[in-house]
């Protein structure tokens, strides 16, 4: 079975591996003391190198972020997305949990680099459990001097505060510029973009935001090399992969892989297969805004660039060889995006799961632009109408027209999160959708025959 | 006499006010202590939470109807915040929600008459490797059969009993208290 050494979950099963004690016992702080001997400069540097990208869904170089950073800016804030809600997803909660003196070093290290010193970590509201533990690492790292208190850098006198936010249920505040208008007290409704967060970001100050596992990996870069990070990954792609595998899987569970591992392997050597003695009829790969993949397309590595171009996965289609067109051209096939996959058997009502998802985006839907607000909800009313076995003839075509409709028109990515795995699964499982057609129509024959009947 | 928040209350909230550069940001921490100390926030607590941090009371309530997590009108004392989302779907998450409602008596966004319990049909909720789930307060129960919710539901109720037996049925007149790791 493909395994890796753990750097995100290594202190993953070690009794207390949550207080400051067990976890400076395991060699953590060291990192952040030779972070301190570096210029931030060239730290930024070494993020660069190690082709760290950001774990939270769109898997950008997290050192060319930084990199966009003013370099005259005064005040900078660091934000880490703790507000971990894609469906699929359950990496982060865990990480907090586990191991949150793993983060705060992380932030240190990503502060000291970008010339921060207030923090903030913004925490979804449903997590009280996980809010207190970080609440109570925080505490600790200011009692043992970590925060509030002035450290000697390399470039200067270097102090970090870190500040926990909670959330209060709201799926769009884990988009970065919604989370930025939460933590300033106001709705979370996303921003037009430029200007971008690290130009103009919380309290239009240059930010950055960054999700939990991205920066719980800045340790060891600090400590090993970018260099070396680079090259346990995959292509672009440094570090490791944690995936979280819920749905028909033997053992569903958080675990940290190779970066290049398939599908396939995850499914059957990771997780044991498909329970009940049934097969696989599909996964998505990464959390419930992303293109499901069919049964045949399982031998592509779970990394970023791979589901994206490889071949052997189909482009999403818009109606029947009309290949959806992410902008310029380009093609849409999947996303690794939070690692959340979901895996479903053949016995699943993937219209039903299909409309499950178009539901969840409806309702979460911030309501500022109008084929979002409009658009989510008709695609949830649709498909539901279509898994109930109650579809218009032209149903299919409807929902990827509005679909087609709303991807790329949006203020922010939450309608194209809809969109994608909408048209995603009607390109990969349009005989389930035509079979829900067929059957409401067989449904109606009998009725539009008594009419006609005149007993 | 006007609302006003408690003694510790106001203590929470001077720390809060403090970590931010201005006291719109502090908005949400303490939209969440006022729902800690009255339970709810109908209109006389979304002024006063409006005046303490400076901002209009409409702002207040545009904010407070954006999230999930406040309440204008009042909440059981356990809020059962079950999953139906994907993961805990494709493993029976509905099943447990019809489960719990036929077991309560209520449909989902009810609370029950004796104000023990309301149950919510919730999103993903970060557990999808244990699930079906659900979280109650600062626990989560994972990995759940309705044998195992009858037990949790069993063992809530009997600890709602002896709370309100122990301090009378008034307790609740104003609200139920810190949550559990609501520390801010």
């Amino acid at each position: 079975m493909a395994t890796v050494e753990k750097i995100v979950t290594k202190n993953f099963g070690v009794a207390d591996s949550h207080k400051l004690s067990v976890y400076n016992q395991r060699g953590g702080g060291q990192a952040f003391r030779k972070a301190l001997t570096l210029q931030p400069a060239a730290l930024v540097d070494e993020v660069k190198k190690s082709n760290l990208r950001g774990r939270g869904g769109a898997g950008f170089p997290t050192g060319m972020k930084w990199s966009f950073i003013p370099k005259e800016a005064k005040t900078v804030y660091l934000v880490v997305n703790a507000d971990e809600s894609e469906p699929g997803t359950c990496k982060d909660r865990e990480l907090l949990a586990y191991d949150p003196h793993l983060l705060i070093e992380g932030m240190l290290i990503a502060s000291y680099a970008l010339g921060c010193k207030h923090a903030y970590i913004y925490i979804r509201g449903e997590m009280m459990r996980e809010a207190r533990i970080v609440e109570d690492a925080i505490d600790e790292a200011y009692a043992a001097g970590l925060l509030g208190k002035d450290h000697f850098g390399a470039s200067g006198p270097f102090k970090l505060d870190i500040t926990l936010h909670r959330g209060a249920g709201a799926y769009i505040c884990g988009e970065e510029t919604g989370l930025l208008n939460s933590l300033e007290g106001k709705r979370g409704w996303p921003r037009l973009k430029p200007p971008f967060p690290a130009v103009r970001g919380l309290f239009n100050a240059p930010t950055v935001v960054n999700n939990v596992e991205t920066l719980m990996n800045l340790p060891d870069i600090v400590t090993r090399g970018g260099e070396w990070f680079a090259g346990i990954g995959m292509g672009k792609s440094g570090g490791t992969r944690i995936v979280c595998v819920s749905g028909h899987v033997v053992k569903p569970g958080v675990y940290e892989l190779p970066m290049g591992i398939s599908s396939r392997a995850l499914i059957y050597d990771v997780c044991g297969g498909i329970p009940n003695g049934r097969t696989l009829k599909g996964l998505i790969p990464g959390g419930s805004s992303m293109p499901p993949l069919d049964a045949s397309e399982i031998d592509v590595p779970i990394e970023f660039d791979a589901l994206m171009t490889d071949v052997r996965i189909k482009d999403v289609e818009v109606r029947p060889g009309v290949p959806f067109d992410l902008g310029g051209g380009r093609k849409l096939k999947t996303m690794a995006g939070s690692g959340g996959v979901v895996v479903f058997d053949d016995k699943t009502d993937v219209v039903a799961l299909c409309a499950r998802i178009m539901e969840f985006y409806a309702h979460e839907s911030c309501g500022q632009c109008t084929p979002c607000r409009e658009g989510s909800g008709w695609l949830a009313r649709v498909c539901r109408r279509v898994a109930r076995g109650e579809g218009e003839p032209g149903d299919i075509d409807l929902m990827a027209n509005v679909a087609n409709g709303i991807g790329g028109n949006t203020i922010c990515a939450l309608g194209d999160a809809a969109a994608w795995p909408m048209l995603g699964f009607i390109t990969k499982f349009r005989a389930d959708f035509e079979a829900k057609l067929a059957q409401a129509q067989k449904a109606r024959r009998p009725a539009a025959a008594a009419v006609g009947a005149n007993p | 006499m006007p609302l006003e928040f408690s003694a510790q209350s106001k203590q929470r909230i001077e720390r809060v006010l403090s970590r931010y550069p201005n006291k719109q940001a502090a908005l949400l921490p303490v939209l969440h202590i006022a729902q800690d100390e009255f339970g709810h926030l109908p209109d006389p607590v979304v002024e006063l939470v409006a005046k303490t941090v400076d901002v209009s009371p409409a702002h207040v309530f545009g904010v407070v109807t954006f999230y999930t997590m406040f309440h204008r009108a009042r909440h059981g004392r356990n809020e059962l915040m079950v999953c139906t989302n994907i993961s805990c779907m494709l493993r029976g998450g509905y099943e447990i929600l019809h489960h719990i409602e036929q077991k309560l008596g209520v449909k989902a966004g009810q609370t029950t008459p004796d104000g023990a319990f309301t149950l919510v049909e919730e999103e993903c909720l970060a557990a999808c490797a244990n699930a079906p789930m659900m979280i109650c307060g600062q626990d989560y129960f994972l990995d759940l059969t309705p044998q195992k919710v009858d037990t949790i539901l069993d063992d809530l109720r009997r600890r709602w009993r002896e709370e309100q037996k122990m301090s009378g049925a008034q307790s609740t007149l104003h609200g139920v208290g810190p949550a559990p790791g609501a520390k801010v």
